[in-house]
């Protein structure tokens, strides 16, 4: 009864928002490429060691942004603009508590942990 | 049928307007999932040197394995995509079917990270044995809860495709399963980056 309609053209149809087959490929393929960038970087020794924090870090923010904006269409075309405010403000709560917890976790354990024979004074000349 | 055909109209009248303010709301929900997982995060960010004599993640953790299960899930992001193509053209059955796709692949995932559990926890690496077990179980284990979650919900609305068609309704919801699945995706990214190759740099 229901659902056997002759396929009514969407009246989002001509929105850009939706994406499309190609799009939907070329973000396919930048991630696959990305992600196995990310995997050898560490599993084929090719890039020396002191890089690979470095290039594992700049390789996934890459590939978040490349999904962000061909998966979950994200851009600044104007019905998008508020999903986009939204995800910036989250991007700086996240920053400030990822950051700010590894931070001070840091420093309480470089400072406060027993058995280091440092006294307050010198924890704090060593900030 | 008139009811019904009226309240169609009007549903259909101010759909768009409802609906992308049902995808903003929806928007919002998974921002503050995303605050969820980055003070997890953290807190493996926190913990992870913390093994008390118990074994690290480089004795722990293999790297093929995990690749498999991050090609599954990228894999997965680009099927759903195909089933909202199929949704934007209106072919209820091409959603079905991509949609039926999509759900073989993330309960590949799910088998394979249970198998992953099942795997440490027999080799004596349980929740209990460090800091930095529990909060990789705490960590990984919240996300796969959000893809079986992702998984009940495809379920869900393939029995409604099939029972009341391609409506407004139906519309709305798979645009707030489509964000919900490739969010899960995302948050992968960080996990397979920050929880398994880091421990290998």
């Amino acid at each position: 009864m229901t659902g056997n309609h002759p396929p009514v053209p969407s009246p989002h149809a001509a929105d850009a928002s939706h994406g499309s087959m190609r799009s939907y490929a070329i973000g396919f393929a930048i991630s696959l490429a990305l992600t196995l960038g990310s995997f050898g970087t560490v599993m084929s020794g090719v890039v020396p060691p002191h890089l690979r924090l470095g290039v594992l870090v700049l390789l996934a923010v890459v590939q978040l942004v490349v999904q962000l904006i061909y998966f979950l269409h994200m851009g600044t075309a104007k019905s998008q603009r508020e999903n986009t405010a939204i995800f910036l403000c989250t991007g700086l709560l996240i920053a400030i508590i990822v950051a700010g917890s590894l931070w001070v976790m840091h420093n309480a354990n470089v400072n406060m942990m027993p058995g280091h024979g440092m006294s307050v004074p010198q924890a704090m000349s060593h900030e | 049928m008139t009811v019904t055909t009226v309240e169609h109209v009007a549903a259909h009248h101010d759909g768009h307007e409802a609906g992308s303010l049902t995808t903003v709301g929806f928007w919002i929900y998974l921002m503050s999932d995303c605050l969820i997982f980055a003070v997890l995060f953290a807190t493996f960010g926190v913990l992870a040197g913390n093994t008390a004599g118990g074994p690290g993640g480089r004795e722990l953790f293999e790297l093929p394995f995990v690749l498999g299960e991050t090609l599954l899930l990228l894999v997965s992001s680009f099927t759903f995509g195909a089933a909202m193509l199929n949704l934007h053209a209106g072919r209820r059955a091409g959603v079905i079917r991509w949609l039926m796709v999509t759900f073989v692949i993330g309960a590949a995932f799910i088998g394979m990270e249970v198998y992953e559990f099942a795997k440490l926890i027999h080799e004596g690496a349980t929740p209990g044995t460090s800091a930095f077990l529990s909060a990789y179980f705490t960590l990984v284990g919240t996300h796969g809860l959000h893809v079986a979650c992702g998984l009940l919900w495809i379920v869900v609305m393939v029995h409604q495709l099939l029972r009341f068609g391609l409506d407004d309704i139906a519309r709305r919801r798979l645009a707030c399963l489509s964000l919900f699945w490739h969010f899960l995706d995302l948050i992968w990214i960080c996990v397979f980056t920050f929880v398994y190759l880091r421990e290998f740099v």
